[in-house]
């Protein structure tokens, strides 16, 4: 586990490396560059600002008004089943949804339950793992515009199960 | 859609409170979550604006495509019915190594333009292909090198080691997009 862990540790600092190694042999202003890159996160963060805020508000009435806890009573034989802690379905069902309101939540959990438990850890995992599939799905097919789209949403929504499974079991 | 699902979780969870006597917990919440989103927006301001600094160095340099080179084999494993259309195996191979490296916003413009250059070769302009239905899966599959918008979070929230996800997100996305692949393989014979 030590090895898995120094790998992780590693990876952030060997890809900084490689780009300014990259930037630096190509004589790139690396400097200048990664402000304005910077700038541009700004503009990021503040755009998500008030998603932020509606999402918080949304899933803080869920939790604290105790109506969560009654559907995750509710639903826990099916999701013990399939061994999804159930404090993370609401994750699960936003999460093909929208990425910035599932980011709230995801964070949301991860406050409540902690970063590093079992549940702040899955959450990551299926944050990292899946993409906000009917948004993407939306985008591409209607930029060309395309009505018909076969199989798509049903192949995608079972890779993303996949992911989500898999992101539980590894914990 | 969330114009329907956002008010009805307020709506639900208001109501529920009000029944169940659980309304001062509820209220207390509403402006605790005002300072929860402004707590947690500060810190993002750190960690977002230094990946996206990183990320622009990155697209600078040719190292996007040099890494697209690599993928040739894989990108003809995908998309067979592509044979000759360079022009779209480089745009799609362009995609993913942007998806790879965490430039979401750069992947979606490239992707958009390789959705194009397919749509040219498309017989039935309202359907999606086999090539276009196998990139869009792809694209939903959310294979990253590094999930930097995770790590970014966990560190803005105390995580002890924000890092230590990457493996199993590797293990989860590489699962994921196999039964994405598989399922679009199977599907295109079929529907």
């Amino acid at each position: 586990m030590s090895i898995i862990n120094y790998l992780s540790a590693s990876a952030i600092p060997i890809v900084i490396l490689i780009i300014l190694y990259y930037g630096i042999k190509e004589k790139k202003k690396v400097f200048d560059i990664f402000l304005e890159g910077a700038k541009d996160g700004l503009k990021i963060v503040i755009d998500l600002f008030p998603t932020l805020i509606g999402i918080f508000l949304a899933v803080g009435a869920l939790r604290n008004s105790g109506i969560l806890d009654f559907i995750i009573e509710i639903i826990s034989p099916v999701t013990d089943l399939l061994k999804i802690p159930s404090q993370i379905l609401p994750l699960a069902m936003l999460r093909p949804i929208s990425g910035s309101a599932s980011m709230g939540v995801a964070v949301d959990i991860m406050q409540t339950y902690g970063v590093d438990t079992t549940i702040g850890m899955i959450t990551s995992v299926i944050m990292g793992s899946t993409e906000t599939t009917i948004y993407t799905i939306a985008i591409y097919s209607s930029f060309v515009k395309i009505k018909k789209t076969r199989f798509v949403l049903a192949a995608a929504l079972l890779a993303d199960l996949a992911g989500m499974i898999m992101a539980t079991c590894l914990f | 859609m969330l114009n329907i699902i956002w008010p009805a979780f307020i709506a639900i969870s208001f109501i529920y409170a009000l029944i169940s006597g659980n309304i001062e917990n509820a209220s207390n919440g509403i402006f605790e979550s005002c300072e929860s989103a402004v707590e947690l927006t500060i810190t993002f301001f750190g960690t977002i604006c230094l990946w996206n600094g990183i990320i622009a160095i990155c697209k600078e340099t040719s190292l996007m495509s040099k890494l697209s080179k690599l993928l040739k084999p894989v990108i003809n494993f995908l998309f067979p019915e592509l044979k000759r259309n360079n022009q779209a195996k480089e745009e799609i191979s362009m995609n993913i190594i942007a998806n790879l490296l965490g430039l979401g916003n750069a992947a979606t413009p490239l992707g958009l333009k390789a959705m194009e250059t397919m749509q040219k070769e498309n017989p039935k302009k309202d359907t999606l292909s086999n090539s276009m239905a196998m990139f869009i899966v792809l694209n939903t599959a959310s294979l990253q090198l590094i999930p930097t918008n995770v790590i970014a979070i966990r560190s803005s929230l105390g995580s002890s080691a924000p890092s230590n996800i990457i493996l199993q997100v590797w293990v989860a996305s590489i699962i994921a997009a196999v039964v994405g692949i598989t399922a679009t393989k199977i599907f295109m014979k079929k529907f």
